[in-house]
């Protein structure tokens, strides 16, 4: 099961300046497990307390996985799964 | 320091007065030169999914769209944009705690005055809270420049 994780510009740090890297996994939560295996650091910053981080989204192809099972959501080999930093704030 | 068309400027403004009481939001996109910075470009106004006077967030499958656009495009987010509508033009805690584009240049314009704006531009790097110059550059005469902050009389707003 081989899927791309995208990895957004502030966790190239993680990757050595890769864009993209390979994974293995059936679910998010093993993909980020994968990747954190050769690339340690990147889980933290997108997993907190089981639960993803509400400062990212994470993409399975074209669907935010917060609307399909969170970090169980389901990967399949050529899928592509994407992470981008939330764009947000507000006055407080 | 930020150099940026005046027509940007105009069009964040025009936004930020569209959308007010609540939060606008948006990018302006641009290629990375051979220098290694960026130019403001491209103009894109995202909906406010939060649609709220206090908070403001790009939509998850919008976001994931523009990316992808500025990826086939070679863009990066220049500028990102937002407006505070009761508040000064200054990030937030919750603004400083999203900010995750240490090379994009954080624009905040506050509408709390009906009639002039205040419009001014950070680094956000780490947590750490930067102003910089904004250098509004007319479409092709020479430059204006203002120390730190731009304030003045809004052009017509939208009807």
């Amino acid at each position: 099961m081989a899927v791309t994780v995208s990895i957004p510009t502030i966790l190239r740090t993680h990757t050595g300046g890769e864009k993209a890297v390979e994974a293995k996994g059936n679910t998010v939560l093993e993909v980020i497990d994968d990747v954190e295996a050769r690339h340690s650091g990147l889980k933290a910053r997108l997993v907190k307390e089981d639960k993803l981080h509400r400062f990212v989204n994470v993409y399975v192809n074209d669907e935010d996985v917060r609307f399909a099972g969170g970090l169980d959501a389901e990967v399949s080999d050529g899928d592509t799964v994407t992470i981008l930093p939330a764009v947000a704030g507000g006055m407080r | 320091m930020l150099q940026i068309r005046r027509d940007l400027v105009d069009a964040i403004v025009a936004h930020a007065r569209k959308d007010h009481p609540d939060e606008a939001c948006g990018v302006i996109a641009g290629p990375v030169g051979s220098d290694g910075t960026a130019r403001p470009e491209r103009f894109i106004p995202m909906l406010n999914a939060a649609r709220s006077p206090t908070f403001y967030e790009f939509d998850s499958l919008d976001l994931l769209k523009l990316y992808r656009e500025m990826d086939a495009n070679d863009e990066v987010p220049v500028v990102i944009y937002h407006s505070h509508t009761a508040t000064e033009a200054y990030p937030s805690r919750t603004d400083i705690s999203y900010a995750s584009e240490p090379d994009a240049h954080y624009v905040l314009v506050s509408t709390r005055d009906p009639e002039t704006h205040e419009l001014r531009s950070y680094r956000i790097v780490d947590g750490v809270v930067t102003e910089e110059d904004v250098e509004i550059v007319e479409a092709a005469s020479p430059t204006e420049s203002y120390m730190f902050a731009h304030t003045g009389s809004d052009d017509k707003p939208d009807s």
